[in-house]
């Protein structure tokens, strides 16, 4: 190589590492590679050289071009890699600043409790129904076994609509709409709202919610009952509870029963939740009474059934903790976002 | 129904478990003990003390010293004493020297203060000390320290300390406690309302007895009869046969009243009643032990010596033993005499034949009255007593006459009097004896058990259920009345067999799927796409006030104001059922607007009730609806953008059920009021069309789809939108711009689908215009879209309004609208030529419609 293209090199690539900014950078470029840098006068000149030196000096002329080049693009990425990291650097967040929330709504207390529910006896196959909440006194009692003068007609303090008319005051009816489809087996739930004339405190409220259960067939006993419902209980509350079946009296079943869970907070120990006896009660249950199954057309005689009756609220106060039913119904947003 | 251990054990000697023990067997076998409480509760060291001497304090006017001999307890409890005497400083004055008191000695506790305030809950600790200067180890106690009252104890003074009656057996250093009978746990039962058994002390014991695998020894009944007879004294007719299926009367002479003994006392206390006169205290006494309540009538107030039962006369008045007059109607039973009535049958005795301690002879009553009858009487009269609360539930006709020869049987035991011979009665023909088939299999396969047959007969005998052996049929005591089948049978085997004990198995029935109604994940569809958009759910009442519909506005003939009614609500605020579903939403905004509680955005998916007629024949139409509602701040509430996001919620909702704006299977379109006038729409029903009162009439929109795709006749409503009325807003003391959406779910359920088919995305590309121009006011953007897309044609891929503008530079009574059009061939790339040619008939058509291009 000449001494005018080392010269020329070692000039060149002085300029290109110290050329820092983008702007120096490319007036190298130019200076050097351009159409009238110096190396295409250097090319230029190569006319004034002999043949047999002219492609050595060609050969080297382009080499350097090569070298330079690459060592222009080089300087460049560094340069931008520079560039990215300050930039980088310049924007960091304090990622402790409060989040930007997509506001997005909550489910009521009841809904969830409810779902959790359904989901269960849909998974031991059963029907989710509904059945209207202005009934005819008949579904509501007298074909539940509860005649006219039945004392449980007062026990349930009924609100009357006029005639035959009333506000369901339990959603046992349903069993017997479902009976009197005429199609057996049956296997069904029934949600749905109810009410008592109850005043408002921390623990009653005139409109509330209940769950009905049927299952009618041939061959179902009160052990299948009991097992149901433990399958339920453990789904609901977690695979520890334990259940305790309870005689209690229902105008419609027989025998019939109160269930009730191991308390989830102290395991069964026996604490404040549970004011002490280890245990909760949680729902009404018992074989369906033939009485029953024959005024709603379905042959006692060839079928058995068992029915549950669960309080919705009742078990979404007990699963969250709620102290004071009417939160339920007040819908104050405080409350509501908590679920 | 409350009994105590003590008494229970009258019938079960051998009765010998403990509280928790008693409470948890019981419940168990189907007598659900609800609570209990020790009557010794917080009492320790309570002992007998005897009052050797009293004096002076040297430095209080008030107190004195006693010295009180405790026997050997001050020793046993290491309480400072000389020969077993402890030195007590009272300020009590009613006691004398040699009186027995019941004493707490230093380092006990007794329940409560002297004045009979309320117990705290740990009692009340005495300790050693000195009371201006002057030792005293212990105190000497009233009957309300002890945690009772003078109503249970009425020996107890008015003021000071109980002291022992001299022959009371009791001596320094016995247990005083003991002495008081306060050793004893009252247990409170729940007893369902079939177990009218139960509500009785031998019923209580019946069960327990069996539960326990006890003797019962029930009470005696035996009387020694005078020569006289009861007939002679007494005539009873019953004219009103169906309210009263027995009269059972019996005559007692030589009545001496006086204080009933002690025990008596004791157990009436122990259930809460208050012991008064020998002869009262019996009724009391059998009415809580036989569960049939009594009434003695002095018998020289009754005229004619006659009992006749009739049925009052309307609006006929009547004073009650408490001295109170009491209006009755035709349906109220009333004893009478051969003149007058004498008191309300099964409720009240009368003050004109009440028992006075001059009472010589006296006519015990213990009848069977229908209960229902009885409770509805005690209802419209207003008074319900202990008696009346028993009949209510229907009585065993037999238990009468036992009950009756009970309370005889007492007389003579107490020395209260003498019982002359035989009863007068009138009965109604008693129910003939029950027998059920005994049919242990069917039994083991309702319960899914194995119970022996001698199993199942061994758990009925002590329930005194017998068994004819030559029938195979089970005779059922008449005092069951809950025991009428095969399964009520089952119910007691199981009970004793154990519920815990039967086998916990899974029905063997037929596999089935589970599943939830159409309708039922509709809702939750809209609910998800709700909650998304930043929706909480909220539950409120299905009843409401009628004020509600002056709150929204409703003109005075609105349909909306026709609604179900309830006969007895629990107060106007809680008395029709909701016809429209926008008060709760509404009610629980105002509620979080007034808690401060920034832009809250609740729904609701709940019911309304239409009646087809008033009053109801039918059962009314139960309409789901979903209903939203927020507020918010007044940027976004003035400028209208709320109502589009409310609108476009409403939009995605519908979209996720298959119907958009632009559907593959109908139209859905957001409609002002004012286009109802042009007729015909939502099935010819205008009033669905009407501009809705309780919303801004320049900002509510029907929510309306036209299967066919078309706007024509087969349009429906599925709700509204729109911005609620100030005037609403006021009226519900939110101070913000508040929006609401309804949607009408049975209205959509027709045309709701969850079914997706794929369309094949596009293969060439799109040509897009775009178009400026001005327009009218009065033309709506639907009007112009509508134009848009049908000049199009098929080629028009998409309309979109990118610009609206009004104000300066656009000529007065004009807007401005910019659109972007997307045009595109499924089968290839289109050319210049026919963008231009559908482009020249859409902007022909915009032009008919007013507007002027923009360049």
């Amino acid at each position: 190589m000449s001494d005018t293209l080392q010269e020329l090199r070692d000039r060149a690539l002085a300029q290109i590492k110290e050329g820092i900014t983008p702007e120096k950078l490319e007036e190298a470029r130019v200076a050097f590679l351009g159409k009238k840098g110096e190396l295409t006068a250097m090319l230029k000149s190569m006319k004034d050289l002999s043949a047999e030196e002219r492609p050595k000096f060609g050969q080297a002329v382009n080499d350097l071009r090569s070298e330079l080049e690459t060592a222009i693009d080089e300087a460049k990425k560094r340069m931008k890699s520079a560039m990215r990291s300050e930039q980088l650097k310049a924007e960091a967040v304090d990622v402790t600043l409060p989040a930007k929330r997509q506001a997005v709504g909550h489910r009521h207390p009841n809904s969830l409790a409810l779902t959790e529910i359904e989901r269960i006896f849909i998974g031991m196959g059963y029907e989710v129904v509904r059945s209207t909440e202005i009934e005819k006194d008949y579904y509501n009692f007298e074909a539940l076994n509860i005649p006219a003068d039945h004392p449980a007609k007062d026990e349930q303090d009924t609100f009357y609509l006029g005639g035959d008319f009333l506000l369901r005051t339990q959603t046992s009816g349903a069993q017997v709409h479902e009976m009197e489809k005429g199609r057996i087996p049956i296997k069904m739930i029934s949600p749905g709202r109810v009410f008592r004339s109850d005043e408002v405190d921390a623990t009653h409220s005139p409109v509330f919610h209940q769950v009905e259960g049927l299952l009618i067939d041939k061959n179902i006993t009160f052990s299948d009952l009991k097992g149901t419902l433990a399958v339920f209980a453990k789904e609901f509350f977690g695979e520890e509870t334990r259940v305790k079946f309870r005689p209690h009296h229902f105008p419609f079943t027989e025998p019939s029963a109160e269930m009730d869970v191991s308390c989830y907070k102290c395991g069964g120990t026996g604490c404040r939740f549970c004011k002490g006896s280890g245990w909760i009660e949680i729902l009404g249950c018992g074989m369906v009474h033939p009485h029953v199954l024959e005024m709603s057309g379905v042959d006692p005689e060839t079928y058995t059934g068992f029915a549950f009756g669960l309080g919705l609220e009742r078990l979404a106060l007990l699963k969250y903790e709620i102290e004071d039913m009417r939160l339920l119904y007040e819908n104050d947003e405080r409350f509501l976002t908590q679920f | 129904m409350n009994a105590s251990m003590s008494w229970l054990k009258a019938y079960v000697p051998d009765l010998n478990v403990s509280d928790t023990e008693f409470t948890d067997a019981m419940t168990l076998s189907g007598t659900k003990v609800e609570g209990y409480e020790r009557r010794d509760k917080n009492l320790e060291r309570i002992v007998v003390g005897k009052i050797l001497k009293i004096e002076a304090h040297p430095d209080a006017e008030k107190l004195v010293v006693c010295q009180v001999d405790t026997g050997d307890a001050a020793a046993r409890f290491d309480v400072k004493n000389e020969n077993g005497v402890v030195q007590i400083v009272t300020g009590a004055k009613n006691m004398k020297e040699g009186d027995l008191v019941p004493t707490v000695l230093a380092g006990g506790k007794v329940a409560g203060g002297h004045d009979g305030g309320p117990m705290p809950e740990e009692g009340m600790a005495i300790k050693a000390g000195k009371l201006r200067g002057v030792e005293s180890n212990g105190m000497m106690c009233s009957i309300e320290e002890l945690g009772s009252t003078k109503d249970f104890y009425p020996e107890q003074p008015e003021n000071g300390l109980y002291i022992f009656a001299p022959d009371s057996g009791v001596k320094p250093g016995d247990d005083a406690a003991e002495a008081l009978g306060l050793h004893d746990t009252v247990f409170e039962f729940e007893v369902t309302s079939n177990r009218v058994d139960c509500y009785a002390m031998t019923g209580i014991a019946r069960e327990a007895a069996a539960t326990f695998g006890k003797a019962l020894t029930l009470p005696e009944e035996t009387v020694h009869e005078t020569e006289e007879n009861c007939s002679d004294y007494i005539k009873v007719e019953v004219r009103d046969a169906d309210l009263c299926t027995r009269y059972c009367g019996r005559v007692c002479t030589d009545i001496t009243i006086a204080p009933s003994p002690v025990w008596m006392q004791r157990r009436l206390a122990s259930c809460g009643i208050r012991p008064i006169n020998n002869l009262v205290d019996i009724t009391n006494y059998v009415m809580l032990e036989y569960g049939q309540p009594m009434h003695a009538f002095d018998l020289s107030t009754v005229a004619g010596n006659q009992i006749i039962v009739r049925r009052a006369a309307d609006g006929e008045k009547f004073i009650t033993l408490d001295g109170q007059e009491r209006t009755l109607d035709k349906d109220v039973l009333m004893i009478c005499d051969a003149e007058k009535e004498i008191g309300i049958a099964g409720i009240m005795g009368g003050e004109n034949s009440m028992i006075t301690d001059s009472v010589k002879t006296v006519l015990f009553e213990a009848a069977t009255f229908n209960g229902p009858n009885i409770r509805k009487s005690s209802k419209r009269i207003g008074l319900r007593t202990d008696s009346s609360s028993f009949f209510e539930k229907g009585l065993d006709p037999a238990n009468a006459e036992a009950a009756i020869n009970r309370a005889c049987h007492l007389v003579e035991e107490l020395g209260c009097g003498k019982v002359t011979k035989g009863i007068v009665e009138v009965c109604a023909p008693l129910p003939a004896q029950k027998r059920i088939a005994f049919d242990p299999e069917r039994i083991n396969a309702l319960l899914g058990t194995e119970i022996s047959r001698e199993q199942m007969l061994a758990y009925f005998k002590p329930l005194e259920i017998a068994y004819d052996e030559a029938k195979n049929e089970l005779v059922i005591p008449s005092f069951r009345q809950d025991l009428n089948a095969l399964c009520d049978i089952a119910e007691e085997v199981v009970r004793f067999y154990g519920y815990d004990k039967t086998p916990t198995t899974l029905p063997a029935s037929t596999v089935s799927s589970g599943k939830r109604t159409k309708q039922m994940e509709v809702e939750d569809c809209l609910k998800e796409v709700a909650l998304y958009a930043g929706f909480s759910e909220g539950y409120s009442y299905s009843f409401e006030s009628p004020k509600v519909f002056d709150k929204l506005q409703l003109p005075t003939d609105a349909r909306e104001r026709q609604a179900v009614k309830i006969v007895n609500p629990l107060g106007e605020d809680f008395s029709i059922m909701r016809t429209l579903p926008l008060n709760g939403v509404l009610g629980s905004l105002s509620i979080n607007y007034n808690r401060r509680n920034k832009n809250v955005r609740l729904f609701e998916c709940g019911n309304v009730y239409l009646p087809a007629a008033l009053p109801l024949t039918e059962l009314p139409d139960e309409r789901m609806m979903l209903t939203l509602g927020f507020y918010t701040d007044e940027n976004k509430g003035k400028s209208g953008e709320a109502f589009f996001e409310l609108k476009g919620v409403v939009e995605e909702m519908l979209a996720r059920l298959g119907m958009r704006v632009q559907g593959a299977s109908g139209a859905l379109s957001f409609c002002a009021p004012a286009a109802a006038q042009d007729g015909g729409c939502c099935g010819g029903d205008a009033a669905c069309c009407e501009a809705r009162p309780y919303l801004h009439p320049g900002r509510q929109a029907r929510v309306c789809f036209t299967p066919s795709g078309k706007q024509d006749k087969d349009c429906v409503c599925l709700g509204y939108i729109g911005e609620v009325h100030p005037d609403v807003c006021e009226a519900y003391e939110i101070g913000a711009r508040t929006y609401v959406a309804v949607i009408d779910i049975p209205a959509l359920m027709p045309f709701a689908s969850f079914d997706r088919i794929y369309h094949p995305l596009a293969k060439f590309p799109a040509v897009t215009r775009d178009i400026s121009m001005t327009v009218p006011k009065t033309v709506t953007h639907a009007a112009l879209e509508e134009m848009i897309r049908q000049r199009g044609g098929k080629l028009l891929e998409s309309v979109s309004l990118f610009d609206i503008y009004e104000g300066a530079q656009i000529k007065e009574g004009f807007k401005s609208m910019a659109y972007a059009l997307s045009f595109r061939d499924a089968a290839r790339t289109l050319s210049d030529e026919d963008v231009a040619a559908a482009m020249k008939k859409i902007l022909n058509g915009l032009e008919s419609l007013g507007a002027e291009l923009r360049s």
